[in-house]
């Protein structure tokens, strides 16, 4: 990956494989993710993509690494609007590592030439959804409101 | 002392906040970026960053023999998600966008 545009790190205490579920398996992700469905086999060359909760997809690709549960990376292109559509794929990683009791989570983003417009809009989610993933793994719900779409972004 | 101490600990300082603010305007600087044009010495940035990597407010990543500097927002999101519920959101961007408007405005 060249140089990350953005990197979000959280900390939470849980088990690596419920943090990997907890972002792996869509019917979790919804819980924390705006109601987002994060759907993939999770194998290298697997597609892998982003369901809105009308079943509409709105992001798509493909899962270029994995090793559960410390790591994986996806290559990523939005697909609903037009012009983040034009600014083509991204790549996003994903990992777990140990920190003493808790567990690190750090989400990195790369911009694709001329991906700034994507970019702006996949980091304005991120830091909201971590802390409700952080929240929701730490006392069993997500941060209230996180299990829908706001309604000003619809 | 717990995360959201050393969260509003590393805020209270200036020379802090503007090492943030350098980041928010161009993220990923390495240390010699991030001193060029700063009042304080590499000594006093250095430091300064250890703090905010501490209170989880900066995050790095190694890029061969030098170190790239993140702005993490997310310390800062859990603020905003305690204290400003989901209803509130719109009405408070609102306000804040309105504000700045009105700043630009009066200082343009």
């Amino acid at each position: 990956m060249g140089k990350p545009k953005f990197v979000y790190v959280t900390y939470i205490a849980t088990t690596p494989e419920k943090l990997w579920e907890a972002l792996t398996n869509p019917d979790f992700t919804q819980k924390y993710w705006s109601g987002v469905r994060q759907e993939s086999d999770w194998k290298v060359g697997s597609t892998w993509c982003l369901k809105m909760p009308n079943g509409e997809v709105w992001d798509t690709g493909e899962v270029l690494e994995v090793d559960p549960p410390r790591h994986y990376t996806v290559s990523w292109r939005h697909e609903h609007f037009e012009d983040l559509r034009a600014a083509g794929f991204t790549r996003q990683s994903v990992e777990i590592e140990p920190f003493g009791e808790l567990l690190k989570l750090t989400i990195t983003h790369e911009a694709p030439e001329g991906g700034e417009k994507l970019i702006d809009a996949v980091s304005n989610g991120w830091p909201a959804i971590l802390s409700s993933l952080k929240t929701m793994l730490e006392t069993g719900r997500a941060l209230p409101g996180t299990d829908r779409m706001p309604e000003h972004s619809q | 002392m717990d995360d959201v101490d050393k969260v509003f600990k590393a805020l209270a300082d200036p020379s802090r906040r503007e090492l943030l603010d350098r980041l928010f305007a161009s993220n990923g600087q390495m240390l010699t970026e991030l001193c060029d044009g700063l009042q304080m010495t590499r000594q006093a940035v250095t430091k300064h960053l250890k703090l905010l990597e501490d209170a989880n407010l900066v995050a790095t990543v190694r890029r061969g023999r030098e170190k790239l500097h993140y702005l993490n927002p997310v310390p800062i999101a859990e603020i905003y998600e305690r204290w400003i519920g989901k209803y509130e959101r719109h009405r408070i961007h609102t306000l804040t966008e309105l504000k700045k408007s009105l700043e630009e405005e009066k200082d343009g």
